[in-house]
């Protein structure tokens, strides 16, 4: 018993850091990678390469000063940001972050929670996260974060259906299984699921922007119209764990989406490499090959969320609606039936 | 009436079917950021590396003193009254006995000032000046953070004897011969002065 305890503890610290400190390297990341593409260098005062921008921006978010606006309903304004941080990092407990490794005989996953219902569990979570976003908006007595949060639970609530019905494609094709490690385990042998899911992927991916409120989605904070949509009152820390929560949001569908559609920490021809380098299952170094190949692509997703950011202009509301409701969703109903077609025939589904 | 070749006609076709799905324009506007990664940057490393400025670029001012290290200004108001931005303020002083070596004719200017918030850096001093002793140079007048650090006395303007400011670059021979040129007043007056 203890063992398990300091193995989890272990593992909890382990991500909960992982996590904290890609969020605030993203910021970094996505501040040199927009000057980048926009034939700039990027922040690269602070240390090298700009490399202690996040521990200054930090530093600044800590030490400024704090405001709660009178007429705020000051318990639901503290919370919210707590609230939308909490269920951001909660959502990354079910990322297997590589294989199993095995030591005294016993296999230990890399990953907080095994849980079999998985895929449901990532969905609850990611929606309470809204809750977050719209209490924030709501408590702080403003009608541009009023107008934020409302437009960010409308569209987060719209995305999720088209969400939630290319993942029960996606499960039919990994074999029925709701457990995270499992989808990403089944993507040892045979392809990635990007292969069987090519559209299931595409509507997975834009959902997956509109959750996370990023660019061209990012009516919830929309500075050209809302000041800072749902944030505009917060300010000092809860302002700065308002981005942090966003970028860990961004962090972990980027990992979502790696293990879902990209196979996670396997890679093509892992075993053939494994069985040249003479190493055996649950050795430790596969574990590492394993959660660096994971890490790459996780990596790549941030890439690209932050890519599109800086290409794609920001949809006006009703077209946003419009792709939910008329495109996305259709096209994740039509993906599925062709997927239980598919599989019907394949004899993997049994009526 | 058409002005340039840029105009376009705006037609409300229907999108086909390739604009109606957006992919193609996104990846194409994807691969025009992308390709911005490895472009040539043309940023300028400000305080590592700084930029070529032009010869007679027009920075902060300095008054000259002549080669035995006496002030040549006489205070004689001609920059002042050429100034557009009516940014100088001088006080006269007449020289007393034994400062021969500090000023070089009998008078002087006790107190110079500019005001750096309000010189708009045309250069029109120095062409007024009739003892050369104002210039302009390729300096960058500093950053402040109060508006009366702005107004530079003779302490910042009058350069140090041992810290000479090279003004050669802007004494082009062109510019030897415009300051020639009959039509300035105070030229006229100082060619009169020469005849007697």
């Amino acid at each position: 018993m203890l063992e398990f305890i300091i193995y989890k503890s272990i593992i909890c610290a382990i991500i909960f850091a992982v996590s904290l400190g890609i969020a605030a390297y993203s910021t970094w990341w996505e501040r040199k990678f927009a000057g980048l593409l926009q034939d700039r260098w990027g922040p690269s005062r602070a240390g090298i390469w700009g490399l202690l921008q996040p521990l200054a921006d930090g530093g600044k978010m800590l030490f400024k000063e704090e405001i709660i606006p009178n007429v705020s309903n000051k318990f639901l304004f503290v919370l919210a940001p707590a609230l939308f941080i909490v269920t951001a990092i909660m959502a990354g407990v079910l990322i297997p972050w590589g294989p199993p490794v095995k030591i005294d005989e016993t296999f230990y996953a890399l990953q907080v929670s095994d849980i079999n219902v998985g895929i449901i569990f990532l969905l609850g979570v990611t929606s309470i996260g809204v809750y977050g976003i719209m209490i924030g908006g709501w408590a702080s007595n403003n009608k541009y974060s009023l107008l934020g949060a409302i437009r960010a639970s409308a569209q987060m609530i719209s995305y999720e259906l088209a969400m939630g019905i290319a993942l029960i494609a996606l499960i039919i094709t990994a074999g029925g299984t709701l457990s995270f490690s499992e989808i990403v385990a089944a993507q040892d042998k045979g392809f990635a699921n990007i292969v069987w899911q090519p559209l299931g992927f595409i509507i997975f991916f834009i959902c997956a922007l509109a959750e996370t409120n990023r660019a061209p989605f990012d009516l919830a904070e929309c500075e050209t119209e809302l000041v800072g949509g749902y944030h505009t009152e917060y300010s000092a820390f809860k302002l700065g764990l308002f981005l942090f929560a966003e970028y860990i949001n961004m962090f972990v569908s980027s990992a979502v989406m790696a293990g879902f559609y990209f196979g996670g920490y396997n890679f093509p021809f892992a075993h053939e490499l494994y069985q040249a380098m003479g190493l055996q299952e649950g050795s430790w170094i596969i574990s590492l090959i394993g959660f660096g190949s994971y890490f790459t692509k996780t990596l790549i997703f941030i890439s690209v969320f932050m890519w599109i950011r800086w290409t794609i202009p920001r949809f006006r509301y009703d077209q946003l609606m419009n792709l939910g409701w008329k495109s996305l969703l259709p096209l994740s109903l039509l993906n599925l039936l062709i997927t239980v077609i598919v599989e019907y025939f394949k004899g993997n589904i049994n009526l | 009436m058409q002005l340039t070749n840029r105009g376009k006609v705006v037609s409300n076709k229907e999108q086909s079917l390739a604009e109606k799905i957006y992919f193609p324009a996104i990846i194409k506007g994807m691969a025009i950021t992308f390709s911005h990664l490895f472009k040539k940057r043309p940023t300028i490393m400000y305080p590592e590396v700084k930029r070529q400025y032009a010869d007679v670029y027009r920075g902060q001012h300095v008054l000259k003193l002549d080669e035995n290290g006496a002030e040549r200004c006489t205070s004689c108001g001609m920059c002042a009254i050429a100034c557009p931005a009516e940014a100088i303020i001088m006080e006269s002083a007449e020289r007393k006995k034994g400062e021969e070596h500090l000023y070089r004719e009998e008078k002087y200017a006790k107190t110079y000032e500019i005001n750096m918030l309000r010189c708009i850096f045309c250069g029109l001093c120095e062409e007024a000046c009739p003892k050369e002793a104002i210039f302009l140079t390729d300096r960058i007048v500093d950053a402040e953070y109060e508006r009366d650090t702005f107004i530079y006395g003779k302490d910042k303007l009058v350069e140090k004897i041992d810290k000479r400011i090279d003004v050669t670059k802007r004494q082009t021979p062109e510019v030897q011969e415009f300051k020639k040129l009959p039509g300035y007043k105070h030229n006229e007056l100082y060619q009169k002065k020469l005849k007697k």
